[in-house]
């Protein structure tokens, strides 16, 4: 988006008016027309976009939204330069769509009768709820189709087989990943959808997941959330305060290798099924030590408040340890995984039920770190191998992306890797 | 296979006085009845004749002998099928003793040929001084003595039938090898929760290929049912059959003195349902075989002794939960009764439909197991 004029679009508030429309929405009038690039004003309007330009991609350690959309795609052309003139146009359009307004010269209602509307428009009317679009590229983009083969981050490995895992292909991979997040469900699949619509004979949607309810909180202004165990969640999670951490932990720094993903974040997006069905008929008792952590307040067992610090030593009068052996923070724990922490920002989801008078539930994991090979595997590992909690979920999908540092205005999503 | 939690903190190495044992005695005579002796029992695939039906409370012997053509078992129940005493495995032209401590009451005395179904049932009087009442503390005692019976029953029938199926494996035999696959598994399914508990032994037993951690060798079960179904051979498999039969026997050994309360009594319960809601009416577990249902009938055969062990206590506490849970104990084994054929069941390639009606009676029968053991708990 090298022009902001450009990026002015048609509000999507204001667009019902400005066509003439007989009948007005009754919204307040979002202001729209003041969120031009360079102008924060994220997160002070619950309702407000959350700027999309940056030296990281917005949609990381942004406060979690409440909804999630999740795509995967194939990229179906071979030619680099379609790519490139795709990732371009996406950008354009994520400038757009993250500041509330329809896409295309004449959105979703003002082009000529006689063309299929530019937006698909069932956002008209929707205020810009925090969407962020973040992407990410998988293995499979750095094989010999576009040259980029010698750019593939030593980081972005295919993931090992951990114990356990059930994968569906047809739920795992992926050339690119957009992960769209927002506090209003619906934007966030207008979002995927127009992008999709976007990409048709360049990429194709390859799967993707919708998700209903964070399950962490990434800032300390959120309330720890639940996951559908019905457990808080995250409670340990980084935060966007821990500006240090964050660059130890989650953002690319220069120097670690792949010049091009200098700014970024590595993705690993596990799509969990829970047996929701057996956890239920779960002891109150034993559903705690599984987790380490009291049901109701989120405190480690043996404390009081949630934000208590952990006492792994703590024992019980019989000698036991107060944090089970093989509980799930204690195995999760940075102390126990070599000081390695994720950004996680999952999400709850049902897809339905699976035929067979169950509930298709889950956790939708998503974690943002500076290196898998030092975070994500290692503790996967660990929790794969001793967990009590596999008992409960199996791993049904996975992915992993490398997901470039931000973009400034003129820029576009994967320039870097390209140039 | 799985990794449950509840019975880890069993504690190993108290060996009980076992109220009932079980004795080879092949070569003796069958006594002449005169009321006092053991009582004979003529077990064939369409009777069950007993020397007599009225017996004096205290210890009795049955002298079980088998004139049938199918493996049988003999049982002795209590109201609910309460396992009193029992013998696994006694082939064609065996005999083999069950001795028990029977108090005075009213029981079901059971031949169950070619191990299935209801078997075939006969009342069976103890007379003899009322028994005392026993408080709600020894009702509890007396259901971890009975249930570690049932468990040792189970281990013992476990080892044979495993070694019966590594000779078959080991011998290059893949029609045997296949037929006792499923039986051999039958005992150890039953008693899961406790086999599980000894830490790294199970997933060296019953791991499935997803189960295994890059760079481990996958071993047990599933790897030789591998290649009985789908190389139709026992190529490789010897040092995977021995290993098996040592990891078994390990098993067997230590599930034989395992000490359980009876909170982990009623847990088990509970898991072996869920190994049925998550692992068979998927038919993840036996991908190979498809003897998924085998393993299912096992899990709930086992989940039910553990509860049967825990009945009197349970009618005292809540009969109405007592009574939830043999209704709907009699809707599963009906629900999976559908599928036998012969001694055993149709394989497990059933559609989505079939498997959701299976799910539902279990999920039905799960919901008031899962009600024990706060029940149990309960001062």
């Amino acid at each position: 988006m090298s022009d902001p004029a450009e990026r002015k679009g048609i509000s999507r508030r204001g667009l019902i008016g400005a066509a003439g429309a007989a009948v007005a929405t009754g919204v307040a009038g979002y202001a729209a027309h003041s969120v031009l690039a360079g102008e924060a004003s994220q997160a002070a309007d619950a309702n407000g976009p959350v700027e999309f330009h940056g030296p990281h991609q917005a949609g990381i350690v942004t406060a979690v939204q409440d909804r999630l959309h999740f795509a995967a795609f194939d990229v179906t052309t071979t030619k680099r330069d379609e790519l490139v003139a795709l990732l371009k146009e996406w950008t354009a359009a994520a400038a757009l769509l993250t500041a509330g307004r329809d896409i295309g010269q004449y959105g979703a209602v003002n082009g000529p009768g006689e063309a299929p509307p530019e937006d698909t428009g069932e956002a008209v009317g929707l205020p810009p709820a925090r969407l962020t679009l973040t992407i990410g590229f998988g293995p499979s983009l750095f094989d010999k189709r576009f040259g980029l083969a010698g750019k593939r981050p030593a980081a972005l490995v295919d993931l090992p087989h951990f114990i356990g895992d059930d994968l569906d292909p047809n739920r795992s991979g992926g050339d690119i990943a957009v992960q769209a997040c927002s506090d209003d469900p619906q934007v966030a699949v207008h979002a995927i959808r127009n992008l999709a619509r976007i990409g048709f004979g360049r990429v194709a949607v390859r799967y993707s997941q919708l998700g209903f309810g964070r399950t962490s909180s990434t800032s300390r202004a959120q309330t720890t959330p639940r996951n559908l165990f019905g457990f808080k969640d995250g409670t340990n999670n980084l935060k966007l305060e821990d500006a240090d951490k964050l660059e130890q932990q989650v953002w690319v720094q220069p120097g670690d290798g792949a010049e091009w993903m200098a700014g970024g974040s590595y993705l690993v997006a596990r799509r969990i099924r829970m047996n929701i069905e057996i956890w239920d008929r779960t002891s109150l008792g034993e559903q705690e030590t599984i987790i380490g952590r009291g049901k109701g307040t989120g405190a480690p067992l043996g404390k009081a408040d949630e934000f208590d610090p952990i006492d792994f030593a703590a024992k019980n009068a019989d000698g036991e340890a107060k944090i089970p052996m093989d509980s799930h923070i204690r195995l999760a724990h940075p102390q126990f995984n070599n000081g390695a922490e994720l950004l996680r920002r999952g999400y709850n989801f049902v897809d339905g039920s699976d035929g067979l008078g169950r509930l298709d539930a889950g956790l939708f994991f998503l974690a943002y770190q500076r290196d898998p090979r030092k975070q994500f595997i290692p503790v996967q590992t660990q929790l794969a191998r001793t967990d009590t909690l596999n008992e409960y979920i199996h791993h049904v999908g996975s992915g992993i992306f490398a997901c470039p540092g931000g973009v400034t205005p003129g820029s576009y999503w994967g320039e870097k890797l390209f140039a | 296979m799985s990794r449950s939690k509840t019975l880890k903190a069993a504690t190993v190495g108290v060996v009980l006085g076992l109220a009932a044992l079980t004795a080879c005695a092949e070569d003796q005579p069958a006594a002449t009845d005169d009321g006092t002796g053991p009582v004979t029992v003529k077990a064939t695939d369409s009777s069950c004749d007993l020397s007599r039906r009225d017996v004096k409370s205290g210890t009795s012997t049955f002298s079980v002998s088998n004139g049938g053509s199918k493996v049988t078992e003999f049982y002795v129940y209590a109201e609910g099928d309460r396992v009193m005493g029992e013998v696994e495995n006694i082939g064609p032209g065996l005999k083999r003793d069950l001795i028990v401590e029977l108090p005075t009451g009213k029981y079901h005395a059971v031949c169950k040929p070619g191990m299935v179904g209801d078997g075939i049932r006969g009342d069976l009087t103890v007379a003899g001084d009322a028994p005392a009442q026993v408080d709600e503390d020894t009702l509890l005692k007396q259901a971890t003595e009975s249930y570690q019976r049932y468990v040792n029953s189970q281990a013992v029938a476990l080892e044979q039938k495993t070694t019966e199926f590594v000779d078959a494996v080991k011998a290059g035999d893949v029609a045997k090898a296949k037929a006792l696959f499923p039986v051999s598994r039958t005992y150890w399914e039953r008693i899961e929760p406790v086999a599980e508990s000894f830490g790294d032994l199970d997933p060296k037993i019953d791991a499935r290929v997803n189960d295994v951690e890059p760079g481990t060798e996958w071993t047990g079960y599933h790897r030789i049912e591998q290649a009985l179904w789908e190389k139709n051979s026992t190529a490789g498999m010897a040092k995977y059959a021995d290993q098996l039969l040592v990891d078994v026997k390990t098993v067997v050994a230590k599930a034989k003195v395992v000490k359980l309360n009876p909170l982990q009594l009623a847990n088990g319960a509970k898991e072996l349902l869920d190994e049925v809601a998550t692992g068979k009416i998927t038919g993840e577990e036996d991908r190979y075989s498809h003897t998924d249902l085998w393993d299912f009938q096992a899990n709930v055969e086992g989940s039910q002794a553990a509860i049967q062990a825990l009945r009197p206590a349970l009618q005292k506490r809540d009969a109405a939960l007592v009574s939830a849970l043999d209704t709907n104990f009699k809707a599963v084994f009906a629900a999976v009764d559908k599928y036998r054929e012969g001694d055993g069941f149709k394989p497990y390639n059933v559609t989505d439909a079939e498997k959701k009606q299976l799910g539902q009676v279990v999920d039905g029968l799960a919901e008031p197991v899962s009600k024990v053991a706060a029940v149990i708990a309960k001062k």
